[in-house]
């Protein structure tokens, strides 16, 4: 329990009504979205309505040597931010003002508590879109998303987070406020800082401000479903499509469990028999260019023996969709806990990987359905398991413990979206080696060396 | 740290109403994505995730384990902090029933605390229709006491001492309310109302909302059910569906409540129950099952039943072919889903259909026409300024339509789009659908 006095201190800095203290609001806080993790107590919660206000309490926790655990929505599948070593949750849910809109510099100016759909509903009268799209862009935050540099579907051909925010505000563990990089396109002031704190998940600083780049809507888009009999097929007709030149704006991949799952779950006519289905979304200004990748699309296809389906209408592409969309939902109702993994390896080895997580499902007795981001390798192997059964949650273990192995044997890596957080932690020195945890730890600690922003997660605490 | 532990065995000669244990596999469904915030109309109010369903749940969680008790009252503040709209679930990945998981806590803390004195005593009355029915028509006859009326919109507002007290729950001066009448429906009609030729005939549940505070909307619906040559029986033994009083747990009553309505309409051996109340409707296909599954006598009344209502919406346009109106109504209509309407009922396309076959309704769709209007039935006086920010951004998505008229199917949301577009509104006159039918048929005779 928090000294009675640092509630009172935080009070006065936040605001009675910024400041929750009971334990059912405790309890709110104890968890993120991340399955198969402890969850664990924070002391308060704060809730800052701005960036002076992040600093006095920045400032009031290092003194006292209290933890702060940075929060947007809480939807991050890494166990980001769960207060593991409690102290202070400082929520950003009530920082969520649009600052400003520039369409002449293509920027936002956002506070960090923006829910992302918020953002792009706000910059859609400009015709303007910012890309990111993780699976939770109606609830995640813009602070959240950028501390776990979030990707999603359209990551191939339009980048992930990092490659969106221009400039930042952050508030350091010293208690200091930086504000780095800005709407110009060019930019080499000093270190690159935003490709440092994005993606820090919350361990080297706390955002209080974001500069977004947007980019304008795509005018036209084709949308087709490739069928496959073999994995093979399914991973030549994704190296094909790069190959012909076009870069999709999603090329989604199911693997036949899943295929098989969502039709039992929602009845939408999905060949049971395929090995395979791949989803492609091409996108563009020109309806001619559009047109033409959506030809080399469906001639990839037919060479790799696909059949195919086509969407002629908003309704037709909706039914395409139908079932990436219900892929993780009819997977999670196979039983009561479920981990989704993104192990991601180079685009040319999908198969390879789609294949080992068949053998590793097989090997250890678990069910695994995996689907995912066939374009840039990113897949999610779905762990579907009894969490009350013992016996079953080891294997699990053991399974994932293999699927992290192999994607790191096709010279692949640990997270493409998700981050590390908890979650990973354990295997990050397998991909980094020493020298790569000793940079980390160089980093943490030069900006953090009390290791009170997010401790335990990203980088080892430090044994005393 | 909480420690995962195992699966608790059901009951089967309880329902989750008497024992919380029941909705563990509920919680276990939740994976904590958190996309019920995208939804969530409370949420979206206090940004604070002790507000939102996955909260909820994991406090269900924490209660079933002993890491909460029922008898901390932020437990309990938390917990009635919550519209019962469902929105979360039809956001869902994974199909948490919450409506069960919210219930069955709701009626554990009422187990486990008792009832306040204010609810015990509204509800044993409502228990009693008789009593109830008195007690009503005494507030008809002294609202003009405590309100004044507002003739133009059959709407009335506290007057100044009245709106000082009561300011704080919302019943300011600017407030309106519909007046409660002096001759409720059933009061107003026979026990059987017959058209010229009948070709079939239904019972019709009315509520307690159509009964005293809108009574011309239930007068509309059988005018509409007979011109259409339908027989309706009104059973005068009815008496309210029971959800107000299940929100807030007293599940005594609300089961007292149905074996008493199960029986009445057993007794008019009609085949089919019309309502023109999401509530009630949801009450009649979805709750009275739950409440009593495991109950051998009405358990099955209760099955039989819910099979046979229907909203009046869907009844004309999905097991009659209603006759199409041909009055001119120059009219420029939106459509509100009520949360109980659309998320348990699933009627959302019938109440459409009726208004845009209407010859001069000009139809205009408001954005997000399922958002929760925050009405929640009680939720309105205890969380007066949480609902009322809620009902601030619907009154504002229906400015932004220019309709001149909202229309809904639900006699709560009535009163709360009433008092909300007075207020934040360009004071649209607010119907219940099948008015702007009834005015339809009734305009052709001139």
């Amino acid at each position: 329990m928090l000294d009675k006095a640092i509630v009172e201190k935080l009070e006065r800095l936040a605001g009675k009504e910024n400041v929750l203290t009971s334990k059912v609001d405790m309890v709110a806080y104890s968890y993120d979205a991340t399955a198969d993790m402890p969850h664990q107590l924070p002391d308060v919660v704060v809730m800052p309505t701005g960036s002076e206000m992040v600093q006095q309490i920045v400032n009031l926790a290092r003194s006292n040597r209290i933890a702060i655990y940075p929060r947007g929505a809480g939807s991050n599948l890494s166990g980001g931010t769960i207060p593991l070593k409690k102290g202070i949750v400082l929520s950003f849910q009530r920082m969520n003002k649009i600052l400003e809109i520039d369409p002449a510099n293509l920027t936002a100016t956002v506070q960090p508590g923006v829910v992302i759909a918020a953002l792009n509903s706000a910059v859609a009268e400009y015709g303007l879109i910012y890309p990111p799209d993780p699976g939770t862009v109606a609830t995640a935050t813009m602070g959240g998303s950028a501390a776990e540099n979030s990707g999603g579907l359209r990551g191939l051909k339009y980048g992930v987070t990092k490659n969106y925010i221009m400039g930042m505000e952050v508030v350091l563990a010293n208690g200091e406020k930086v504000k780095f990089g800005g709407k110009t396109v060019k930019n080499v002031t000093a270190y690159d800082f935003s490709n440092l704190f994005v993606g820090s998940e919350g361990t080297l600083g706390i955002t209080t401000e974001l500069i977004c780049k947007l980019i304008p809507a795509p005018k036209f888009r084709r949308t087709m479903m490739g069928i496959f009999s073999t994995l093979e097929d399914a991973g030549n007709a994704v190296a094909g499509i790069i190959a012909a030149q076009v870069i999709p704006a999603t090329l989604e991949i199911m693997d036949n469990k899943t295929i098989r799952t969502v039709e039992d779950f929602a009845k939408i006519g999905l060949p049971i028999e395929a090995k395979a289905l791949l989803l492609c979304e091409v996108d563009g200004m020109s309806e001619d260019v559009v047109n033409a990748e959506f030809e080399a699309v469906i001639a990839v296809l037919k060479v790799n023996n696909s059949e195919y389906k086509v969407a002629h209408s908003d309704a037709e592409r909706d039914q395409l969709w139908t079932a990436r969309r219900n892929a993780l939902p009819a997977l999670a109702s196979l039983n009561n806990t479920v981990i989704v993994e993104d192990a991601t390896v180079p685009r040319s080895r999908i198969t390879e990987m789609l294949v080992a997580c068949e053998n590793i499902a097989a090997k250890y007795n678990v069910v695994i359905g995996t689907f995912g981001h066939a374009g840039d390798g990113n897949l999610h192997p779905t762990i579907l398991y009894d969490m009350y059964d013992k016996g079953e949650t080891a294997r699990v273990h053991e399974a994932i413990d293999e699927i992290f192995a192999t994607a790191l044997a096709l010279d692949g890596t640990l997270s493409g979206e998700h981050g590390i957080g908890m979650a990973k932690m354990k295997y990050l020195g397998n991909e980094l080696g020493r020298s790569g945890l000793n940079l980390m730890r160089s980093i943490k600690e030069s900006l953090d060396p009390e290791y009170i922003l997010n401790p335990g997660k990203m980088v080892p605490l430090r044994e005393v | 740290m909480v420690a995962e532990k195992g699966p608790i065995p059901a009951n089967t000669t309880k329902t989750y109403h008497d024992d919380l244990k029941m909705v563990q596999n509920e919680i276990d469904k939740c994976m904590k994505c958190g996309n019920c915030m995208a939804v969530c109309p409370v949420y979206g109010s206090d940004k604070s995730e002790t507000a939102v369903t996955r909260a909820k749940i994991a406090v269900a969680n924490a209660v079933l384990h002993g890491e909460l008790s029922l008898s901390d009252p932020d437990v309990s503040t938390m917990i009635f902090n919550c519209l019962v709209c469902k929105s979360c679930m039809t956001n869902c990945p994974t199909k948490v029933n919450f409506d069960k998981i919210i219930l069955g806590l709701r009626a554990a803390l009422v187990r486990e605390n008792g009832m306040p004195w204010l609810k015990k005593m509204i509800f044993s009355t409502i228990k009693n229709p008789r009593m109830f029915d008195a007690a009503m028509k005494l507030g008809a006859s002294l609202q003009s006491i405590a309100f004044k009326g507002d003739k133009n919109i059959k709407a009335m507002s506290p007057r100044s001492p009245f709106a000082i007290v009561g300011g704080s729950m919302g019943f300011d001066a600017d407030r309106k309310m519909p007046e409660l009448t002096v001759t409720p429906l059933r009061d107003r009609v026979a026990d059987v109302i017959k058209p010229k030729t009948a070709t079939m005939k239904v019972a019709f549940f009315t509520g307690d909302s159509l009964n005293y505070f809108y009574p011309d909307a239930g007068m509309d619906l059988i005018e509409v059910l007979t011109a259409n040559d339908i027989e309706v029986h009104i059973p005068k033994g009815q008496s309210c569906c029971g959800v107000p009083v299940l929100v807030h747990g007293d599940t005594g009553t609300v089961r007292t409540l149905a074996r008493n309505n199960l029986d009445e309409f057993d007794k008019t051996g009609c085949d089919y129950l019309i309502t023109g109340c999401g509530s009630c409707g949801g009450a009649w296909q979805h709750e009275y099952v739950e409440l009593l599954a495991a109950d051998p006598v009405y358990g099955p009344k209760a099955e039989y039943w819910a099979k046979r209502t229907y909203d009046i919406s869907t009844f004309l346009t999905r097991v009659i072919r209603f006759r199409k109106p041909k009055g001119q109504i120059d009219k420029t209509v939106t459509y509100h889903d009520s949360c109980h309407l659309k998320k348990t009922m699933k009627v959302f396309a019938e109440p459409r259909e009726i208004l845009k076959g209407i010859p001069g309704v000009t139809f205009k769709e408001m954005s997000a026409p399922d958002t929760c209007c925050g009405s929640g039935g009680s939720y309105v006086v205890s969380h007066y300024d949480t609902s009322s920010s809620i009902g601030k951004n619907k009154a504002e998505d229906i400015n932004k339509t220019g309709a001149d008229t909202v229309s809904v199917g639900c006699p709560a949301c009535m009163m709360q789009l009433l008092d909300n577009v007075n207020r934040f509104g360009n004071e649209q006159k607010v119907t219940h659908y099948i008015s702007l039918l009834a005015d339809s048929y009734r305009k052709e005779k001139g």
